[in-house]
């Protein structure tokens, strides 16, 4: 399936869709209506590429990739849209045909992959197991070779072939666990929160050998993650989420640089910074039922610029202000010359206060030189005037 | 006694025997003035110690090696009516925000508690306008989330109730195990921002347990880093943190992803097969089998923590020793152009 790229784009020529998943829902029955967790959700994966998908704990991260691998279970339903693999739906897949289907295809690295390990079994053990269950039996000197050489992909010594899970270190498991994801050549892996979990120079090396194990193969991945800077480090593109649906999506870089929906910009300020001390931000209120969705933007009930649209109607498709740039947000429209402005930018949508800044200090500074940091290293997109007024007291509850 | 709030002197846990158990701590002195009240850092890997010495602080293990005194009392000697007479002076916040409350309670039911434990108040409107004065204290309303049940809570907010109920006793020191570590990277801020309002305006002192270097970059006055047991590094957060001078140090600093997708890790890094064992026994330094700059003498003794640059900043580390007389890399091996290449990056 060939697609022309967008304009402008980074990719050069042509990109090559493995995935497109459109409309998907995701609802968890409960005895007083369903939890949308994941709401419509739509993407593409290119061939290749490695797209992040981030987000509050909650936000449906996991939900809509479980939808995707179709691993929801119940009271958990998929409750509508598509999954298109090589022009097959694999929502229409019967049992079987999905079971040859995963890891050959589609394979995961689940969240906290490595509790998984079966801790009875010796590591070559498992691994051998997923290969046999889809390819049938081989010689024990043929298997043992490629086990070998899916240790080496990921940088495992040869000696654990024969060890337990206990005796490996965390970051020893969770990288059996890659080798696991690899062993039948998928054209997309997702590693849910891959390296979360792990102190940060083991969760460094892990996050080199998926890279590297990417590259070489060239296998397309999706990685969950709640963790900014690890995305900054590893992802082509990100997708945000917030409340079961993603609004926005952006190449990594554009999305760093200017994201554009409120939400996606609270996530990046509040990034703490290790090479200047200065305002993080806290995102106020907190959200809405999921059983009952307001009326009009999800978001609006802790978005800073809510104006009387987002309380009164969803915002329209998702709007592509920038080539591959697409966000989901009212505070976008076009103007007369049909090109996308921001209402932040123009006044049109004024800050309402429900997100506040907190500035680091040391003891005894005065606040003025607090103010002064702020204004002086404000992150970016952070507005001096909003900032600086609502000093350094951090309201989470501000919407009340 | 002295004017000091905490003295750690030469502590060390060895869990099993003394000559070959495993040293989770290792001959650690650590020292906060009652005033000004600060935050210090502990920082470092699992398995680093870190944790260790928040449950000796706490009182909840006793030190294998050394003292811990609290304004002069022997922390290890204390009996368990001293105990809960320190724990009202010493209050601690652990890392799980879920795990802390009973699903069946309402959160009042939290304060309801501590206030009953310590007769805090004799009324049940004293008892509340206290309650309301340490909610205050971390940005939240009685109102709003006593009569919630924990789950209708967010992580952020469930958290700062824990400080509240801690501020309730007026501690002069908390230990805070990982407080923001399961709390989402939006609702983190309000977290330090509650335990530097407290030191600020309530001259509450903070042990802030964390493996996360770019919050103790943000709020942390000192800063203590561990190595499998033993002190790496110390100093002011800023400066250890914006130049660090230990070896390991300088690995983790570079570890931490950084926002910026146009700044990408550079380098690789190896990890060590297998983690040896840091008995009584062992000898040297326990960075120097990963060490890029090891020298002969990093196997033999365990360096010293010597000055390096600023005023308090310290390194255990032979690297810095002013009269060693021994040139470096003697024994680097293929590690140091590995090293080398990380540090430019």
């Amino acid at each position: 399936m060939e697609k022309p790229t967008g304009e402008g784009s980074a990719a050069s020529g042509t990109r090559r869709s493995v995935l497109e998943v459109s409309d998907l829902k995701v609802y968890y029955a409960t005895p007083t209506g369903d939890v949308r967790a994941c709401d419509g959700v739509t993407f593409t994966l290119y061939e290749g590429e490695t797209l992040g998908l981030v987000g509050e704990s909650g936000s449906g991260k996991s939900t809509a990739t479980s939808g995707v691998l179709q691993l929801v279970s119940p009271p958990g339903r998929i409750a509508g849209g598509s999954v298109v693999m090589d022009g097959q739906d694999m929502l229409a897949l019967d049992e079987e045909a999905l079971r040859r289907s995963r890891w050959r295809t589609l394979s995961l690295i689940p969240q906290g992959a490595m509790n998984s390990l079966n801790p009875t079994m010796t590591i070559s053990a498992q691994i051998r197991d997923v290969i046999e269950t889809h390819e049938g039996r081989a010689s024990k000197g043929e298997m043992r070779t490629r086990v070998l050489e899916l240790f080496r992909r990921v940088g495992l010594p040869g000696r654990i072939h024969d060890m337990y899970p206990h005796e490996l270190s965390g970051g020893m498991k969770q990288r059996v666990c890659i080798a696991m994801a690899i062993a039948l050549d998928p054209t997309v892996i997702v590693a849910d929160e891959a390296t979360s979990a792990l102190d940060v120079v083991v969760q460094r090396v892990v996050a080199q050998t998926l890279a590297k194990v990417r590259e070489e193969l060239g296998v397309s991945m999706i990685m969950i993650g709640h963790d900014m800077g690890l995305m900054a480090q590893m992802v082509d593109r990100i997708a945000v989420m917030y409340a079961g649906r993603i609004v926005e999506i952006a190449p990594v870089r554009r999305m760093f640089e200017r994201p554009a929906h409120p939400y996606s910009r609270i996530l990046i300020e509040s990034i703490p910074s290790l090479t200047e001390r200065r305002p993080m931000r806290v995102l106020g209120g907190i959200t809405h039922d999921p059983r009952h969705p307001p009326p009009g933007c999800i978001f609006q009930m802790r978005c800073e610029h809510a104006m009387d649209v987002c309380r009164s109607d969803p915002p329209p498709r998702p709007q592509e202000i920038a080539p591959d740039h697409e966000v989901h947000c009212h505070l976008w429209r076009r103007d007369a010359n049909g090109e996308f402005v921001d209402m932040r930018d123009t006044g049109e949508a004024p800050r309402t206060g429900a997100v506040t800044a907190v500035v680091a200090r040391d003891p005894g500074d005065s606040l003025a030189r607090a103010d002064g940091d702020l204004v002086g290293g404000g992150s970016a997109g952070a507005d001096p005037e909003g900032v600086g007024d609502s000093g350094i007291e951090a309201t989470e509850g501000a919407s009340r | 006694m002295s004017g000091n709030l905490l003295e750690i002197d030469h502590v060390s846990k060895i869990y099993g025997p003394v000559d070959s158990g495993l040293v989770a701590l290792h001959d650690f002195s650590l020292t906060l003035p009652t005033s000004p009240a600060s935050i210090v850092t502990i920082a470092g890997e699992s398995g680093s110690g870190k944790s260790t010495l928040a449950n000796l602080v706490l009182g909840f293990t006793k030190p294998t090696h050394g003292t811990i005194r609290f304004e002069g009392r022997d922390v290890g000697a204390m009996g368990k009516r001293d105990m809960k007479d320190y724990h009202r002076d010493v209050q601690a916040v652990f890392q799980d925000p879920f795990g802390s409350y009973n699903p069946f309670y309402r959160v009042g039911h939290v304060f309801d508690m501590v206030i009953r434990n310590y007769k805090l108040a004799k009324r049940p409107a004293d008892a509340r306008e206290r309650v309301e004065e340490g909610l205050n204290a971390v940005g939240l309303s009685g109102d709003d989330v006593l009569r919630k049940y924990p789950h209708q809570l967010s992580g952020g907010q469930r958290q700062r109730i824990m400080m509240a109920r801690a501020y309730l006793l007026k501690p002069k020191l908390v230990v805070a195990d990982e407080p923001v570590s399961m709390v989402d990277a939006s609702l983190r801020a309000s977290i330090l921002d509650v335990m530097m309002k407290l030191r600020d305006e309530d001259g509450i002192s903070f042990l802030y347990v964390t493996h996360d270097l770019s919050t103790a970059y943000q709020i942390g006055d000192r800063i203590v880093l561990f190595y499998q047991g033993t002190l790496a590094e110390s100093g002011a957060a800023t400066e250890v943190i914006s130049s660090p001078k230990h070896p390991y140090v300088q690995l983790l600093v570079d570890s931490v992803p950084k926002a910026d997708p146009g700044r990408r890790w550079q380098g690789e890094v190896e990890l060590p097969v297998e983690e040896e064992l840091r008995t009584a026994a062992a000898s040297g330094c326990r960075f120097h089998p990963r060490c890029p700059e090891r020298m002969p003498r990093c196997r033999e003794t365990l360096p010293p923590l010597y000055p390096v640059g600023a005023p308090g900043h310290e390194a255990s580390c032979f690297l810095y020793d002013e009269k060693g007389g021994e040139t470096r890399g003697d024994d680097g091996g293929a590690g140091a152009d590995e090293g080398e290449a990380l540090r430019e990056a």
